[in-house]
């Protein structure tokens, strides 16, 4: 209990201002999308700008940002949250908080250079000149004489919304998983939390990893399939908070773990793992020429797969629940509201299971990569099939 | 981007999800069939069944992000 206690305190600090969001999200959702139709506003909109205000509504929520943004009143134009530190390089370290920007409204000077905030572009940062306007770089192609303008933008190293997530998820993982581990010191039976992470802890292992690795080294890859598991799980169940995480669902995050299952593939793969790509046995000669590029290609295929996979399900996920929490604003009907209200309850339920779910599978496909590569045949065998 | 290039991006990823979705109900009537036959082999099946899904839907999702 007292455990229990001392997690949820930490849990308490290290999210600041998110029982108040949770208060405060049904409400926000509300006013945007009653602030699209304009009923308060008093001014009418087409049924095309509707659309159009409550589609960018629903896809800025799922991109990344340079700021916490907990929750906005779009009547006063306020918005409530926390800004993050916008680091840039640009022939220099350029460090200012987020909050400078003004939600993209003006234009941040540092040590000589101004930086603006393309808030309703693609959101990212470009440099300009004082006035706010983006500079271009304009370079003539010599051969073909083809004219082709470039905004300049610094490399941006900035911790934003989803770089501040996933380190958060990285120091809850440390200590909920070390928390785990110690309650092991005082004997075998599991305490505290571990009696909630053991089962799903020993089905990781005894369901993943020992079938598709194999009982000879499936000890080697437990460390890496572990954290991915509970890393991707973790940050799909934040994303199901009121907060607007969409960590999992942003393609470089998924890359990022991708090409990991790929480099450990790689490096840890035996002789017999390249044979089957390079000269794949017990098939006629001409196939195996024909095999080998398609075998190559598949290997990057793989993670490739694997990255699609995982933000192609959880940005969908996010479009889905917002768009049909969006339709309710298109309805006067109290009980089409809540049919709508209903309907979106009931997905919230069935993205918690793909949550789960697309955490399982990207566990499991990397295990089953892995199995691919520390396999060993009897040379007896290897030719039979 | 103009109809013409268009239209023909959207046909082919259609065709390909429609693909999917045959594929990924095959998987899971199958699954269900072997299932009712072995119910003790339930986990082994569903283990199978979600990869080969999950294959699958990787097909689909690159089709959509062809588009």
């Amino acid at each position: 209990m007292h455990r229990l206690l001392r997690f949820l305190l930490v849990l308490a600090l290290l999210t600041p201002g998110a029982v108040m969001a949770e208060d405060h999200q049904g409400g926000h959702e509300e006013e945007h999308g009653a602030h699209g139709h304009g009923h308060e506003a008093g001014k009418e909109l087409t049924p095309e700008e509707q659309r159009a205000v409550n589609k960018e509504f629903v896809i800025h929520h799922t991109k990344d940002s340079y700021d916490f943004g907990i929750f906005s009143d779009e009547s006063t134009g306020a918005h409530y949250g926390f800004p993050l530190p916008v680091i840039l390089w640009d022939d220099g370290l350029h460090v200012f908080l987020s909050s400078a920007f003004h939600h993209g409204e003006e234009v941040v000077e540092s040590n000589g250079n101004h930086y603006m905030l393309n808030y309703h572009g693609d959101g990212k940062i470009y440099k300009c000149d004082a006035e706010g306007h983006i500079l271009e770089e304009t370079t003539v192609d010599e051969e073909t004489g083809e004219v082709s303008v470039a905004q300049l933008a610094p490399l941006d190293f900035s911790i934003t919304k989803n770089v501040f997530v996933s380190i958060l998820m990285c120091v809850l993982l440390f200590f909920v998983f070390r928390g785990v581990a110690k309650s092991y010191k005082s004997g075998l039976a599991p305490s505290g939390s571990a009696k909630f992470f053991e089962p799903i802890i020993v089905f990781v292992r005894d369901e993943i990893a020992r079938p598709n690795i194999g009982e000879k080294h499936y000890k080697k890859y437990m460390p890496y399939l572990l954290t991915v598991f509970f890393f991707i799980w973790f940050l799909n169940l934040a994303g199901m908070t009121p907060l607007g995480i969409n960590v999992t669902g942003n393609i470089a995050f998924t890359a990022a773990l991708a090409i990991l299952t790929y480099l450990i593939t790689t490096f840890t793969a035996k002789k017999d793992y390249w044979m089957h790509i390079v000269w794949m046995p017990g098939v006629p000669v001409p196939m195996k020429i024909i095999l080998f590029p398609i075998e190559l290609l598949g290997t990057i295929i793989k993670p490739f797969a694997l990255m699609i996979r995982l933000y192609a399900n959880m940005l969908a996920g996010h479009i889905v629940l917002g768009m049909l929490l969006v339709t309710v604003f298109y309805f006067g009907a109290v009980a089409a509201k809540g049919a709508f209200i209903g309907l979106t309850f009931f997905l919230n339920i069935i993205e918690l299971l793909v949550a789960l779910l697309q955490a399982y599978i990207f566990t499991m496909l990397s295990a089953l990569y892995f199995g691919s590569a520390s396999e060993e045949h009897d040379h007896d065998h290897a030719h039979a099939h | 981007m103009e109809a013409v290039e268009f239209i023909p991006k959207l046909v082919g990823a259609g065709l390909v999800v429609i693909g999917a979705g045959i594929g990924i109900g095959r998987i899971g009537g199958s699954a269900m069939e072997a299932i009712a036959r072995q119910p003790e082999a339930t986990n082994k099946i569903q283990t199978a069944m979600l990869i080969a899904a999950a294959l699958i839907e990787g097909i689909g999702f690159a089709a959509l992000f062809a588009v």
